[in-house]
């Protein structure tokens, strides 16, 4: 206990010698800072960016659900395999009815039939949608996506193939800039359609390339009615909010859906069971090989610095070396004079890192404008430790060199 | 009472093949409230010894045993904990922390005593109090004289309370009226009851002592009283400044 509070005191007193020795060389120690300065400012800006570049990603794919599993053709991502996924039987509204009668467990089951942008009209203004989709209520449920005014079309809209569609941000603002949309009736593909709903705004996905706010969804019947394709394949979207029992219902799902289309034992699957994570697991394979060639270029900058902070030390010491005879010869140990010029060369760290951080957090600010990420405070305190650490490191070998001085020799230096 | 006994101490220093024999063959002993003198020529040994006995350094073989306690095998530690408890160094070139108050530097070994902040604080404006700084408490010593920058360091070496002040050439930087200043206080603090070991090269810095020991080549020449002891005093020295 005792020698605790020795240590401890020691410490103190060690990080005080140090405050004062810096204080009193201010300028050293600011250019000392210098060489941790731009690493530090390198490694949050970096990670900020890294992390935002994650968040947007995350976000623009977020529509297609976390916890959803598409029944499709095609493997998503599965690239060169296309022309075969193409030769397989399409999924069909009938297979969709078949899967929802027989799976025992999920949250939402909806069938997805996809088409392309077309023009909108309404009136003599018009718009160009991203995507229509033709869908059932339970869609409302799979996408999460809720209309901000208005409603989602409903059970009996769908049975009832009314002529209702709910429409994105954005094509609400292009076709009626100053007027409420509802119970507008607005033109798709000559075709009127009646807009019940306005989706809430999802923002422009990564880097705006895909608009999911110039989309139109419309009751699965009515698509069939108005634009067609009934023998085109579509995908099935099934939710399952208790993420433990995924693998189950996405074996289920296998097993019904293989029985459906009549496959031969042994056989391979002729559908694909899709998850949104195939597309973060693309993320980070592309984006992590990136982000890992940015924290080396970086992690070699800080190695840089604290070689630099490193030499500037080893000067301090020689520079002091009757300072550290004359401690010595008053009874300073070596651990003393060690703590001493360790803590000097963690604390200049210390500072380089704040500063770096006062630079880029303006940075991350600006990064905020394009990416939805300002500095998190876990970058904050990976800076500090980072600063810490190259003190540590830095300070190590000039401080063992300060401590093993002779007294004798260290008094005569000149 | 016996503080200090030398026993055949030698050092021997080794530059390249060559032996340096410092020291050979050394013993003496030194009471508590001795005020003893160390003379000799420029390379007799002074300074090695006084290292040897400041427990600096080690000898290379004999015996030495402070308070009864052997230091000559000590680690470099045990040493420092001597250093700080039982030694007080005064130097030619007063060796104080240049960017650092007169406070701050009698402060030092107390720090490295382990002695609470305020506390320490107390002690070493009395130290300064008693070398006659009360007045210069927070001058730095580029904003003292060098008379001024000796007391502190002589504040320094009383502040831990030690058993012996080791002082090297203590006037040699300094003019003859402030050196006899100097030795005016080295005698007040003997007065006290302290043991002094003093190191010059001048006879009559030396005659202020009670007991010259005289080395030459590393060897004890003579260890003798001093019969006529000069006690400085403060007329004197007022008289030598009006004469001037
Ligand atoms: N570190 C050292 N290395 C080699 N020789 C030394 C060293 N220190 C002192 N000496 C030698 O030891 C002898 C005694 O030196 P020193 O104790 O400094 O004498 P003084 O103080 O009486 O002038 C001298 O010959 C000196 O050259
Ligand atoms: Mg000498």
């Amino acid at each position: 206990m005792k020698k605790i509070g020795r240590i401890l005191l020691d410490t103190k007193e060690g990080i005080l010698i140090s405050l004062r020795a810096i204080k009193v060389n201010k300028m050293r120690a600011i250019l000392t800072t210098l060489g941790i300065v731009i690493g530090i400012v390198a490694v949050t800006t970096m990670t900020t960016a890294i992390i935002g570049l994650k968040q947007a990603f995350i976000q623009s794919i977020s529509s297609i659900g976390q916890n959803v599993l598409y029944v499709d053709k095609y493997e998503w991502l599965g690239g060169k395999n296309w022309r075969m996924y193409r030769n397989r039987k399409n999924i069909t509204f009938d297979q969709y009815l078949k899967l929802k009668k027989s799976l025992s467990y999920y949250d939402a089951i909806a069938p997805i039939q996809r088409t392309f942008g077309r023009t909108i009209k309404y009136k003599n203004r018009s718009a160009t949608s991203s995507f229509i989709y033709g869908t059932t209520e339970e869609y409302l449920k799979i996408s999460e996506v809720l209309p901000d005014t208005g409603r989602f079309f409903s059970e009996m809209d769908v049975g009832a193939a009314h002529n209702v569609c709910v429409i994105g941000k954005d094509i609400a603002k292009a076709l009626f800039p100053n007027e409420d949309p509802i119970n507008k009736e607005i033109k798709v593909m000559g075709h009127r359609l009646r807009v019940i709903g306005v989706l809430e705004k999802q923002g422009s996905g990564f880097f705006g390339t895909i608009s999911l706010d110039s989309q139109i969804i419309m009751p699965i019947t009515v698509f069939y009615k108005i634009i067609g394709g009934r023998r085109r394949s579509m995908q099935i979207a099934v939710k399952v909010n208790d993420e433990t029992k995924i693998d189950d219902v996405r074996l289920e799902i296998e097993a019904i859906m293989r029985t459906i289309r009549k496959v031969p034992p042994g056989k391979p699957d002729d559908f694909a069971i899709n998850r949104q994570q195939v597309f973060e697991d693309m993320y980070d394979k592309t984006v992590g090989i990136i982000a890992i060639a940015g924290i080396v270029i970086t992690a070699l900058s800080l190695f840089v610095g604290a070689i630099g902070i490193m030499n500037i030390m080893f000067v301090s010491v020689t520079e002091r070396t009757r300072e550290i005879g004359i401690r010595k010869a008053i009874g300073a140990k070596t651990h003393a004079i060690l703590l001493q010029f360790l803590s000097e060369a963690t604390i200049i760290c210390l500072i380089g890192g704040l500063i770096g951080l006062a630079i880029s957090f303006p940075l991350s600010l600006l990064i905020n404008q394009f990416l939805p990420t300002a500095m998190p405070f876990e970058v904050v305190l990976l800076a500090l430790f980072i600063s810490f650490v190259v003190g540590i490191i830095s300070g190590i070998l000039p401080a063992k060199k300060a401590a093993k001085l002779n007294p004798v020799e260290a008094l005569r230096y000149e | 009472m016996n503080i200090i006994t030398l026993e055949h101490i030698a050092k021997i220093y080794e530059v390249g093949a060559e032996k340096v024999h410092a020291l050979r063959d050394v013993s003496l002993k030194i009471d508590k409230g001795e005020y003893v003198a160390i003379m000799g020529p420029s390379g007799s040994g002074k300074s090695t010894l006084m290292n040897i006995l400041g427990c600096l350094d080690t000898p290379t073989k004999g015996l030495y045993s402070f308070k009864g306690v052997n230091v000559s095998e000590m680690d470099d530690n045990e040493l420092a904990e001597i250093r700080n408890r039982e030694i007080g160094f005064v130097f030619q070139t007063f060796n104080l922390l240049p960017r650092s108050d007169a406070l701050h530097n009698v402060e030092l070994p107390l720090i490295y005593a382990g002695v609470p902040s305020d506390v320490r604080k107390k002690r070493a404006e009395e130290a300064l109090l008693q070398v006659g700084l009360g007045d210069r408490v927070h001058h730095k010593p580029n904003e003292l004289s060098g008379g001024q920058r000796q007391r502190v360091a002589i504040a320094r070496a009383l502040v831990t309370e030690p058993s012996i002040i080791l002082a090297d050439e203590p006037t040699g930087n300094l003019d003859t009226k402030t050196g006899e200043e100097i030795m005016l206080l080295f005698n007040e603090i003997y007065e006290q009851g302290n043991t002094i070991i003093l190191v010059t090269h001048e006879e009559y810095i030396a005659e202020h002592a009670e007991r010259i020991i005289r080395l030459r080549d590393g060897q004890i020449e003579s260890d003798e009283p001093v019969q006529n002891r000069y006690i400085p005093d403060l007329s004197a020295i007022r008289e030598k400044e009006e004469s001037e």
